[in-house]
């Protein structure tokens, strides 16, 4: 068993661990921590970033790929050959998802096919009969299981809970308790608390039942949907953030040059974004994708497995999308870095004969902090969706990639299907929906709080 | 008599505390009442309140405001929209914002006019034309088809008195109306609105910080302070023989003194600007071309002595705060010589003007966008002491010498970990001073650096700077347009118009005699605060 790392796992833990180091410098200027202490204490905020973290802890569960070695594959007694196949950890967790494909459509909690085969039974005769499916067990225990499922949901947030509940030192385990209970305290934890309790228990419900069941379906070659909707949320997730990783250093840079810099700097810059977004968005994704897959059909040595083909190709497709859509930000950056260096206090910072670059770490960036993340927050949400419709059309992710925009794909012909299949666009929706949603209500949230039109 | 507006106890209210309390006056007919206090002491929600246009979390605790004995608390919204503009009409500091852009000036006045008088369709033209020629408006008929921005601001606010005037209220509240305007402008409104009282036998209650325009223009005062009205008297009373402690305080900073010690003696000049010429390339079409130049500062000299001040007078755009800028070398010059020391500044590339930053410093008008906002007040002075190089290198020695900074202007030092908005605005003056002061400049441009302050405030900085000089023997170039603290602060004088220097010499002379025609119509048009008892020489003051 070795550790293997994919060309976005290092993006993803890189930009996690930039994010946790500048929680830690934000924690120590008082203003800013201040600042974020009332963006949560909005129950909406808590709610929508407890969500996130939820999204986010899976993306990076299925950020930890593995190689099983063909010798030491003993996975739960079945003998299971993961030699040359990478997985990650949520792979392990959903081993009998994947192991447990039935032939074809089946229901969400379907004991049987959801269409008929035909058969000929032992009598020779030819019956149309709908298929019991291999791997659900048909017992009608469903409510005794659901109750164990769902009191184990609960034993595992109350562990989460208290654990979180002692690492707040403050005060008596009791008091905090009532305190919570009574929606007393500063940050809305009651809230807090409640959609962790949701959320797991919904989690261990499907997760557990999921032994037994396909809790949401099967798609057209018997794959399990629960697994697949659980496996898009690091394709959704990191074209989200990651794009926006490569989009801000561009547009930061431009942007602040042009403003601060002006003259022919400022020209260039203004041309090149007025240039870019004036072409089709679409237009330029297509080209980019389309010209890096025939790239990619020509130098099939580059990869060693298919996963990280199309690694590669989601690899591709952020940077395209990166390189697109930067202008909107920079147009604003420039806007608004041309206002604060009119200010007196960057003349003052001329007058002590400051660098230009010392006045613009010092100055100017800190100042465009709060458009930096307004945008960037409402910006995650678009992209997700972005991914979505361009898999839709064809040139997002590679198809074997599970995503959203793929299942959506599929589901064109599953609507078009007597009786319809509706349970692939269902999940991908309801999934897409919470984590957009979610995006949303939070960056609403910051831009009311962070918006100095907004200080009174 | 029966007053035409009386308050009665008017107290008002939100939800964390009182705003104003027990607030009652009245004003007679054809009268000018005057409203004075500092910025925050309930003037303009007084006013509000006279309009029924209080926000809604605003209420109205106790009291009553009648006008010709009709409780307007007790009328109905749509009688009361009759009232407003009809028997009470207003004028606002802020002409341009309260202008419509997109129409023209006319029209806005005739819309008036439409809404509540019924006059004929053709005869409202011509009462706007004449309502025009009433506020002194030059070429009437023209001007009804021109738009708010070709107008200067003070035609803006004759604009916006023909609209109050157009419905012939019988009460006029003019908000601040000249605060916006410079002084020659200001004193030509101020002496509209008094004929226009004349003319129309109109009460105005006119609400200012400013004590001089109260002498000028009222008939009673009354000072308000945190909600309540202190003091009111008689206009001549109140100048003469002020009651209340509050009231002799602010009558003293407006007066504010210079302090009869000795000033170290001039020991050369420190300062020298010869010819000075600042233009601004005016760029049009595809290619960026120079088509012509604003000639922001058209050839000035100037010199400044060790330890002296000279104060540059001058109206907005008269090209004062460029010749700061030049300077400091922010803007690029076009012409001519800046010698500090024996050296020319002009010219010089950024490293060989490095040294020269650190003897020449500035403190802005504005305190609250002087200071970043994401800094602490410690590491905002420490910026120039690092960038410049001076003082102590040891973190915990610098840090004592940012405390040192912050007592020497009057601050405490545990302010170095705070954050500029915790502070007022009078204190976020003391930080850019000690900001300046930290690199030890021998020359610091004050950039109209009280203007923005409220009376009291200015007088305690302008104390505070003179303090400094006489410790450290600094110089100031001391920009303003507030020709009162011009005798009190400064040694030499410097009055600009256009990019020019029209007069210039000691404050004495220039103050005393002026032989420039401008420097004569900016005395008379600055309002003077009548002879008071205990004031001792008559000291021109203007507002700010």
């Amino acid at each position: 068993m070795k550790f293997v790392v994919l060309w976005t796992d290092i993006m993803v833990w890189v930009l996690v661990f930039a994010l946790l180091a500048w929680a830690w410098v934000l924690s120590r200027s008082p203003q800013v921590k201040k600042k974020w202490h009332t963006i949560f204490r909005s129950s909406i905020a808590m709610a929508s970033a407890i969500i996130l973290l939820f999204y986010l802890f899976f993306t990076l569960l299925d950020s930890l790929h593995l190689r099983f070695s063909a010798t030491s594959t003993q996975s739960t007694g079945q003998a299971v050959q993961y030699d040359g196949e990478i997985v990650s950890l949520l792979d392990l967790l959903f081993v009998h998802s994947i192991e447990n494909t039935e032939r074809t459509y089946s229901a969400p909690f379907a004991i049987h096919e959801y269409a008929t085969s035909i058969i000929v039974d032992k009598q020779g005769v030819t019956k149309q009969v709908y298929l019991p499916l291999k791997h659900v067990s048909s017992g009608d225990d469903i409510w005794i299981k659901s109750f164990f499922a769902l009191l184990t949901g609960l034993g595992i947030s109350v562990l989460l809970i208290v654990f979180h509940l002692f690492w707040y030192k403050e005060r008596r385990l009791v008091d905090r308790l009532r305190k919570v209970w009574k929606g007393e305290t500063e940050l809305p934890w009651r809230t807090g608390y409640l959609t962790l309790t949701l959320l797991v228990m919904t989690f261990v419900w499907f997760y557990m039942l999921s032994y037994d069941y396909h809790v949401l379906g099967t798609d057209k070659v018997g794959g399990d949907v629960l697994y697949q909707s659980f496996k898009s949320i690091r394709t959704g997730v990191l074209i989200g953030i990651l794009t926006t990783l490569v989009m801000l250093p561009v547009a930061i840079l431009l942007g602040v040059s042009a403003g601060l810099f002006g003259g022919w700097v400022d020209d260039v810059i203004q041309y090149l974004y007025t240039t870019l977004s004036s072409i089709p968005g679409v237009l330029l994704i297509a080209a980019g994708v389309l010209s890096m897959q025939v790239m990619m059909d020509n130098n099939p040595a580059w990869f060693e497995s298919t996963l990280e083909r199309s690694d590669l190709r989601l690899l591709f497709l952020i940077l395209i999308l990166g390189v697109t859509s930067w202008t909107g930000l920079c147009r604003l950056l420039r806007a608004e870095t041309l206002k604060i260096s009119q200010i007196e206090f960057v003349t003052a910072a001329k007058a002590f004969g400051v660098g230009r670059f010392t006045i613009i770490r010092r100055h100017i960036i800190p100042n465009l902090m709060h458009i930096i993340l307004i945008s960037v927050v409402l910006d995650f949400s678009g992209l997700v969706l972005a991914e979505a419709v361009l898999s839709y059309v064809g040139v997002g992710v590679d198809p074997t990639m599970h995503s959203w925009g793929n299942m959506i794909n599929q589901a064109r012909l599953e609507m078009a299907r007597e009786p319809m299949v509706w349970w692939s666009l269902f999940s991908a929706f309801v999934f897409m929906f919470i984590l957009v949603l979610a995006a949303n209500l939070f960056s609403d949230r910051i831009q009311t709080v962070l918006d100095p039109r907004n200080d009174t | 008599m029966s007053p035409l507006l009386s308050v009665k106890n008017l107290s008002l209210r939100v939800e964390e505390g009182s705003l104003l309390s027990a607030v009652s006056f009245e004003i007679y007919e054809s009268e000018i009442f005057a409203l004075v206090g500092e910025s925050g002491s309930g003037k303009s929600l007084t006013s509000l309140a006279i309009m029924r246009l209080l926000p809604d979390a605003i209420s109205v605790s106790s009291g009553d405001i009648t006008l010709k004995n009709r409780s307007l608390f007790a009328l109905p919204e749509s009688q009361m929209q009759k009232v407003r503009g009809k028997s009470i009409a207003m004028i606002f500091q802020e002409p341009m914002s309260a202008l419509n852009p997109v129409m023209t000036v006319g029209e806005q006045v005739a819309e008036v006019i439409k809404v509540h008088l019924k006059i004929k369709k053709e005869k409202i033209k011509d009462k706007v034309i004449s309502l025009f020629e009433e506020v002194a408006l030059k070429e009437p008929k023209e001007r009804y088809n021109w738009y708010p921005h070709q107008l200067s601001g003070g035609q803006k606010q004759r604009v916006m008195i023909a609209i109050a005037l157009a419905c012939e209220p019988d009460l006029l509240i003019a908000d601040e109306p000249t605060t916006a305007l410079d002084v020659t402008i200001q004193a030509q409104v101020l002496t509209l609105l008094k004929k226009i009282r004349e003319k129309r036998k109109l009460s105005i209650l006119f609400i200012t910080h400013d004590m001089a325009i109260v002498g000028q223009m009222a008939d009673r005062v009354a000072v308000m302070r945190n909600g309540e009205i202190v003091e009111q008297a008689a206009c001549e009373t109140f100048f003469t023989h002020p009651k209340h402690p509050y009231t002799q305080m602010l009558l003293r900073d407006v007066l504010f003194q210079k302090e009869n010690e000795e000033r170290p003696i001039a020991s050369g000049s420190l300062l020298e600007v010869e010819n000075l010429k600042v233009y601004f390339p005016v760029k049009k079409g595809l290619f960026q071309r120079t088509v012509a130049y604003v000639k922001a500062v058209d050839g000035i000299t100037l010199s400044i002595d060790k330890g002296k001040t000279l104060a540059l007078v001058g109206e907005s755009g008269s090209g004062k705060s460029t010749i700061g800028q030049a300077i400091l070398s922010l803007v690029d010059i076009t012409e001519g010589r800046v010698i500090f020391e024996d050296q020319n500044l002009a010219y010089l590339n950024k490293r060989a003007l490095k040294p020269y930053r650190q003897k020449i410093q500035v403190v802005f008008q504005d305190p609250y966008s002087a200071l970043n906002p994401r800094m602490t007040i410690g590491n905002i002075i420490r910026e120039g002491m690092l960038s410049l190089g001076v003082g102590p290198k040891q973190k915990t020695l610098q840090d004592s010498y940012i405390k040192e900074m912050l007592l020497k202007v009057e601050l405490e030092a545990e302010h170095m970990h705070r954050y500029p908005h915790e502070f007022s605005g009078g204190q976020r003056q003391r930080i850019g001073i000690a900001r300046a002061l930290a690199v030890n400049p021998e020359l610091i441009i004050c950039d109209e650096p009280t203007s923005a302050l409220d009376v009291s405030v200015r007088s305690q900085v302008l104390h505070l700077l003179q303090k400094l000089q006489r410790e450290s023997g600094v110089s100031y170039l001391f920009i303003t347009h507030d020709l009162s603290i011009v005798p009190t602060i400064a040694d030499e004088v410097a009055v600009m118009k256009d990019g020019k220097i029209v007069e210039q010499g000691l404050v004495e002379d220039v103050m005393g005699n002026p032989q420039h025609s401008y420097t004569q119509t900016l005395l008379e048009a600055a309002p003077t605060l009548p002879n008071l008892v205990y004031a001792p020489e008559d000291v021109d003051d203007t507002k700010e």
